[in-house]
């Protein structure tokens, strides 16, 4: 698979079609994200599989916005997944990166990895290499007993209360996207105390992620979070309340099963 | 255009957390968990975060800073060096060795903390030394 993908990138390069190729590249026992530019350094390339497939993924159209940002006219190639690239369409949708301007080089994720992070559809459409599996297709929620968000409230305010307040999940959040960001509004951040009380601003993200139907159920916000805070969870159940259901994983495979869209649609597009 | 990933560790304690910062241009833009380091599996706390914003701050020392007539001054090593031992000599003969302490980090290496510790002891005969991570 990373064959291919080593390859197609290499054709992308060698023919001038992007300046750059924003991957994941293996440095010892280190993954980290890598901007290749030439076809020697592709020889380090990785898929960001470490020990389990997936244990080591990165939001790299994040950082691809940032580069991109500066070298506006430029194309680059990027490394992407399912989630990825569902990721890359809401930067393109608010112009934070140009669709023309950015070219996906896609990979499907195993079924397994599929399950763990709920994924209804763990491919892209700019599928390059690997095997496409069906993905996840609904059914009980992880959180289960947690289910309606309304009558377990406080347990979710006493877990929000376990917030160390380090932004990782705004910081990794591929989707997040905005300058002045209302988590670090000052009526969110009450000061003078100490200790300082706990900001109540994983609501207030979980709305701006799931009201404006940003999420992309990725799952890197809950692999950042140093307190281990079921963020997934709580923007699938706040999607509950808001009535955003559609856009949750089970939602979104269940439509997948009544429009039969999931496998046919990877046939036609190879 | 020059973009790198620059996989270090975090200075701002003693855990050693692993991070890349991320560098456009020689500026140092932004700060990325590495997922694969076993420390910290991908994560930071909110100092960690914001590493990449001290690198190159205009605000950072770069030279020793004396007090003269009340304000602080760039000065040279020498006459900062100068001016440390011969009033630690002097309170050290005025005082005796226990009225000095020395305020080793946590951001600096083992053996750094090792000669701090050492000439504390040795040279100048204090047990009075501690680091900011006992905070």
């Amino acid at each position: 698979m990373k064959e291919q993908i080593q390859q197609h990138v290499k054709n992308l390069l060698a023919e001038g079609k992007i300046k750059g190729f924003l991957g994941l590249r293996q440095q010892g026992t280190d993954i980290g994200p890598y901007l290749f530019t030439t076809a020697d350094e592709l020889e380090d390339l990785s898929l960001g599989d470490r020990q389990d497939p997936g244990d080591s993924r990165y939001p790299l159209d994040k950082i691809l916005k940032r580069i991109a940002h500066k070298y506006p006219t430029d194309t680059f190639g990027v490394l992407v997944r399912g989630c990825d690239e569902r990721a890359l369409r809401q930067l393109f949708a608010v112009s934070m990166l140009h669709r023309d301007r950015v070219i996906p080089v896609g990979f499907a994720c195993p079924s397994e990895l599929a399950e763990k992070h709920q994924c209804w559809k763990p491919f892209p459409d700019a599928l390059v290499a690997g095997e496409v599996s069906p993905g996840f297709a609904g059914g009980e929620d992880a959180v289960g007993a947690r289910l309606d968000l309304l009558a377990k409230l406080q347990e979710w305010f006493d877990t929000f209360d376990t917030c160390v307040k380090c932004y990782g999940c705004r910081n990794i959040c591929p989707v997040c996207y905005c300058h002045d960001c209302t988590l670090e509004e000052a009526a969110l951040l009450p000061t003078g105390d100490i200790p300082p009380a706990n900001p109540n601003f994983l609501m207030t993200r979980a709305m701006h992620m799931v009201g404006r139907s940003l999420c992309v159920y990725c799952g890197l916000c809950e692999e950042v979070c140093p307190a281990n805070i079921p963020l997934k969870s709580l923007y699938k159940l706040v999607a509950k309340v808001v009535g955003q259901e559609g856009t949750t994983p089970e939602g979104r495979a269940a439509q997948q099963k009544t429009s039969g869209s999931g496998q046919q649609a990877v046939g036609s597009q190879g | 255009m020059d973009y790198k990933t620059v996989l270090t560790t975090c200075a701002y304690c003693g855990c050693g957390c692993g991070l890349y910062l991320e560098v456009l241009d020689g500026q140092a833009i932004g700060t990325i968990p590495s997922k694969t380091n076993p420390i910290n599996e991908g994560k930071l706390c909110v100092k960690g975060w914001n590493i990449h914003e001290f690198v190159q701050h205009p605000k950072r020392l770069t030279k020793p800073l004396m007090r003269k007539n009340g304000a602080l001054v760039e000065t040279s090593w020498d006459e900062a060096l100068d001016y440390t031992v011969s009033r630690l000599k002097e309170i050290k003969e005025a005082h005796g060795s226990d009225s000095i302490g020395f305020f080793a980090s946590a951001k600096v290496t083992n053996e750094e903390n090792y000669i701090i510790m050492k000439f504390a002891r040795a040279a100048v005969g204090t047990n009075n030394v501690d680091h900011c991570a006992r905070l």
